[in-house]
């Protein structure tokens, strides 16, 4: 039997949907269709957007017809590859875990009952899958995080939190992009800079891909944001 | 050289088709809001149609021309001058150096497309020149039009050829009543019946929450099965949510990516400059067609742009 449906989404897209909760195996398959787009593209297919459950595909109706584009996703999603673990696409982003970074790993290591090495290792300790990007550009909806560290969001939200930041969310933990309003604990903070738009690939990133956070110094941190804007100024 | 702002206007940003290809990293498209005006505004000055153009909302903007360069306003009415002259809107017309071209406040339609032949000198970011004012890229600094700004020209032309035929009567933005076709789905089995009925047939208001980014309706209430938050999935220019008050909102060129209320229906693409030329207190009402019907009334859309091309240029 097949597990997903197409849907509906007007005359320029429709909505290929593989699940209706928040599912590691659901948005496998989602990302595995996504992949498969890129590597098999379809003529008049302008672009595709995964999230947690569904992939939106977008066309222009003027260069394939709908009976077409679904003949064509329905065999695709026939043939869904299944990702191997030794293909995992690992993005290693350096975190700084210091104080001045780290504002909030007080709350974390109160709540949590661990130390603050502890936080550190357990946070670095795994690879966590990017189920989708959204809410702003290049934020990603992470996988995976060690329960041992989930804490409650700040009881009243900053009015601005630093691009770079890392942070944990109930159950969640990510990173915020650009600078924004956020109600997360903040534990960290990386020197790249993770959305430039002047950049070919405008976010490091993408659905599907794996994050893994390696620890880095204060000095390695200014050392790369030092190199990072010399590089900018040339 | 270009154009200088004197007066901003409401809210004028530089806008061209749209930044696609980043949906999926969460960057919303943008663009215009009204895709047909703006064609046929690079059209009568035989402009490539993606030129980028300043869009202006409710209240338009007043400019000084640095340099002669024809320019064409469509959309809505905003009482143009040049020089204190009244000027008609689909024509190509010259701005010489030193003209002050002026809109004011809308009498018709919602939105003016300003154009210029030869185009604006702005720099693409990730592949377009319209503004994105949340992520502050794109456009004029990634922002709205401010008093003061210099906007040079690309290629300003002081000459076109069959200028007798760059103008257009269309005067499309005066009803204040449009029916909108909308495809049903995706989530419209989490509405029931009369839920469904209900949105396909009563009248909608457009309220003062109009932007950019959507547009939302007042009127009856549609009527869920059990509730109509999802797990968030993707958005396109035109859908229609519904949130818990049970009002449609309809996600306009700055919509975000993904969202999380279940979508009842889609609103055709060539219906959609309908929608993006209406005012608050303006109302609307909603007619399912099939995605068959949608694409064939694309199609004919499409044509007539054909021939509205060969006709001027």
């Amino acid at each position: 039997m097949e597990d997903y449906r197409i849907l509906n989404a007007g005359d320029g897209a429709v909505c290929v949907e593989f699940g209706q909760q928040i599912d590691d195996a659901v948005n496998a398959r989602v990302n595995g269709l996504y992949q498969k787009l890129f590597s098999h593209p379809i003529a008049g297919v302008t672009e595709s957007i995964p999230t947690f459950r569904s992939l939106l595909v977008c066309y222009d109706p003027l260069r394939i017809r709908y009976g077409k584009l679904i003949r064509l996703l329905e065999k695709y999603a026939a043939d869904i590859p299944d990702v191997v673990e030794g293909e995992r696409h690992v993005v290693e982003i350096p975190v700084c875990y210091e104080a001045e970074y780290a504002p909030d790993m007080g709350h974390v290591t109160a709540h949590t009952g661990l130390s603050a090495e502890e936080v550190i290792a357990l946070h670095c300790g795994r690879d966590y899958r990017i189920h989708m990007l959204g809410f702003l550009p290049g934020f990603p909806y992470l996988g995976g995080m060690d329960e041992r560290l989930a804490t409650p969001r700040l009881k009243s939200p900053r009015t601005r939190i630093e691009a770079g930041s890392v942070g944990i969310g109930g159950s969640q933990t990510g990173i915020y992009p650009l600078s924004s309003p956020g109600g997360w604990q903040l534990i960290g903070r990386t020197p790249l800079k993770l959305y430039d738009p002047q950049r070919d690939k405008p976010v490091l990133y993408k659905a599907g891909d794996y994050i893994r956070f390696v620890q880095i110094s204060k000095e390695q941190f200014l050392q790369m944001e030092k190199d990072m804007q010399r590089k900018e100024g040339v | 050289m270009g154009i200088r702002v004197l007066q901003p206007g409401a809210l004028t940003t530089v806008q061209d088709a749209g930044r696609y290809g980043y949906q999926s990293m969460g960057f919303p498209v943008s663009g215009v809001m009204d895709r047909r005006s703006f064609r046929i505004a690079n059209m009568l000055l035989g402009n490539d149609e993606t030129e980028a153009v300043l869009e202006a909302a409710m209240l338009g903007p007043s400019l000084c021309f640095q340099e002669d360069c024809f320019f064409c306003i469509t959309g809505a009415d905003m009482q143009p001058k040049l020089d204190g002259v009244d000027i008609p809107l689909y024509t190509a017309l010259l701005g010489k150096a030193g003209a002050v071209l002026e809109l004011g406040l809308v009498r018709e339609g919602a939105r003016a497309y300003i154009a210029f032949a030869g185009g604006l000198d702005i720099p693409p970011v990730m592949g377009s020149c319209s503004t994105n004012l949340k992520c502050g890229i794109g456009g004029w600094q990634g922002r709205a039009l401010r008093a003061g700004d210099e906007i040079p020209f690309r290629k300003p032309k002081k000459c076109l050829k069959n200028l007798y035929k760059r103008y257009e009567k269309i005067r499309e933005c005066g009803e204040r009543h449009v029916t909108l076709r909308a495809v049903p789905g995706p989530q419209e089995n989490l509405f029931t019946e009369a839920g469904i009925h209900t949105f396909f047939s009563e009248e909608y208001t457009v309220t003062q929450e109009y932007d950019r980014m959507g547009c939302r309706l007042d009127g009856a209430q549609i009527e869920s099965r059990g509730g109509v938050d999802i797990v968030s999935d993707g958005i396109v220019f035109g859908s229609v949510q519904i949130p818990a008050s049970g009002r449609p909102i309809v996600m306009m060129a700055d919509h975000q990516t993904t969202g999380g209320y279940a979508k009842i229906a889609t609103v055709i693409s060539t219906d959609l400059p309908k929608l993006a030329q209406r005012m608050p207190g303006d109302t609307v009402s909603f007619e399912a067609v099939s995605i068959e019907e949608a694409q064939r009334i694309a199609r004919k859309e499409e044509a007539w742009m054909r021939r509205f091309r060969r006709a001027t240029n």
